[in-house]
């Protein structure tokens, strides 16, 4: 259920990029700075153009309007944008985001009231995850997720994130500068080359 | 009646006072005193050679030559909106986006003041037809150039914000609907606050100039509030079509934001 393929996949001067993520599956992505990693990601959701075949299960990107698109396979940018004043209102229903999930990341139901202003980028970042979670997506597509974030709230993250993909049967495609991270989470790993290839990484 | 004829000898006197600001201003090194010399010579020139051009137009008022001045006065507004964008659309259909919403509110709004409300016979006689147009068109074209301006920039400045609104399943329009609502509002608020303070503060021009040509102050008066209604609604209606167009410019058929269809001038 639920596999994200991507099929000859190319954008600006990249690609052809063609791999599959099942359901409940978590697929690392390393790769130097710069290599493209973002731009990959940008791709499949469908914020940059880009030609191929994009699909979930038998759900085609192109046959959808993208804003549903984005819904169901979803990007955490590794740096969150916030654009209203207070917290609560960048979900639809912050009541309704589970009191577990909330604990999980640290944060107590107080948090829906707080300044945006006053969140530090870690604050920020962890509370992204529970806004793009709220749209119950079917595949994440995570961009460095825990590059803020001291070790205990790593592994709070990593422990929801992979939480969420295995109960909803959701592909993961996880982009991490840290191998050892990748080891926890990941079922396999890709590495991405300077010239923006994917080769197999060596050890896992 | 009519107006007492100034000689160029007075003239001359009022330029003596730009020509003293221009030495103030070299004295100060604010650097102004060039363009100001400039800009007071094509005033001179402009209104010499258009007060020619108007002769010869009231004169024969022909349709046709009516309608081809008012289109020279449409294409220098609309490539005056492109000239005040810090950053615009690429190439001709950002030119066509701010001269057709120009042309689209300005006109509609001109023919209707024309041929319905003044109703002379022909309508577009052209001591009516052509003030009254270009007052629109330079109103408008504020409007829209300022507003468009505020749209380009803003979004330049906030595209990680709106894509991180489209990444959460935002449609174009609610990703931008703060950014579009500011860029309109900015084109319209001037033209409020003038209707707002006229006759307290300022006595419109147009309405300076009728009364020193020898109308009586009460159909002046009438005439210019004629006039900020049409210039309201003329700037209004053509500030939402230009910033309507280009949030349809700024966004592709998958709504992904091209902020490569701008341009930096």
């Amino acid at each position: 259920m639920s596999q994200l393929i991507i099929e000859n996949l190319r954008f600006r001067d990249r690609g052809p990029y063609s791999f599959a993520i099942a359901g409940g599956e978590c697929l690392g992505l390393q790769g130097a700075s710069g290599a493209g990693k973002t731009l990959l990601l940008r791709a499949i959701v469908d914020l940059d153009p880009h030609q191929g075949s994009l699909r979930l299960d038998d759900l085609e990107c192109d046959r959808m309007p993208a804003p549903q698109w984005r819904k169901k396979v979803s990007m955490l940018p590794a740096e969150s944008c916030w654009w209203r004043d207070v917290v609560e209102d960048h979900f639809h229903d912050f009541n309704a985001i589970p009191q577990e999930h909330l604990a999980r990341l640290g944060f107590g139901p107080e948090v829906a009231g707080w300044q945006v202003s006053r969140l530090s980028t870690g604050e920020k970042q962890r509370l992204a995850i529970l806004r793009m979670l709220e749209n119950r997506p079917q595949a994440l597509l995570l961009d460095e997720p825990t590059a803020s974030l001291d070790r205990a709230n790593s592994n709070g993250v990593e422990q929801l994130l992979s939480e969420y993909g295995r109960t909803n049967n959701a592909p993961l495609l996880w982009v991490s500068h840290d191998p050892d991270q990748l080891d926890r989470v990941a079922d396999r790993c890709l590495f991405m080359q300077v010239d923006g290839s994917l080769k197999p990484c060596g050890g896992i | 009646m009519g107006v007492k004829p100034l000689s160029a000898f007075d003239l001359s006197l009022a330029a003596g006072l730009v020509v003293a600001l221009a030495l103030c201003s070299w004295r100060l090194r604010l650097g102004l005193e060039k363009r100001m010399v400039i800009s007071a010579l094509r005033t001179t020139v402009q209104l010499l050679l258009i007060g020619q051009v108007l002769r010869v137009l009231f004169a024969h008022a022909s349709f046709p030559f009516v309608f081809a001045i008012s289109m020279v006065m449409l294409m220098v507004a609309g490539r005056e909106v492109g000239a005040r964008q810090h950053r615009r659309i690429k190439g001709f259909s950002g030119w066509l986006l701010g001269t057709g919403s120009m042309f689209v509110s300005s006109f509609a709004v001109a023919f209707f003041a024309l041929a319905i409300v003044i109703a002379n016979d022909p309508w577009y006689t052209p001591q009516y037809a052509i003030p009254l147009l270009g007052m629109l068109l330079g109103n408008t074209m504020n409007g829209i150039a300022l507003s468009m301006d505020r749209l380009t920039e803003s979004l330049w400045q906030q595209r990680r914000m709106v894509e991180q609104r489209l990444l959460l399943g935002q449609t174009s329009l609610e990703a931008i609907h703060e950014l579009r609502q500011q860029a309109m509002r900015s084109g319209m608020i001037p033209i409020i606050n003038s209707m707002a303070a006229a006759g307290l503060v300022s006595l419109p021009g147009m309405m300076t100039g009728q009364i020193l040509g020898g109308s009586s102050p009460m159909d002046a008066v009438k005439y210019q509030i004629l006039i900020m209604f049409l210039i309201c609604a003329g700037t209004g209606f053509g500030v939402v079509t230009a910033i309507t167009l280009t949030c349809r410019k700024l966004f592709d058929d998958r709504q992904r934001l091209r902020l490569e269809v701008l341009q930096k001038q």
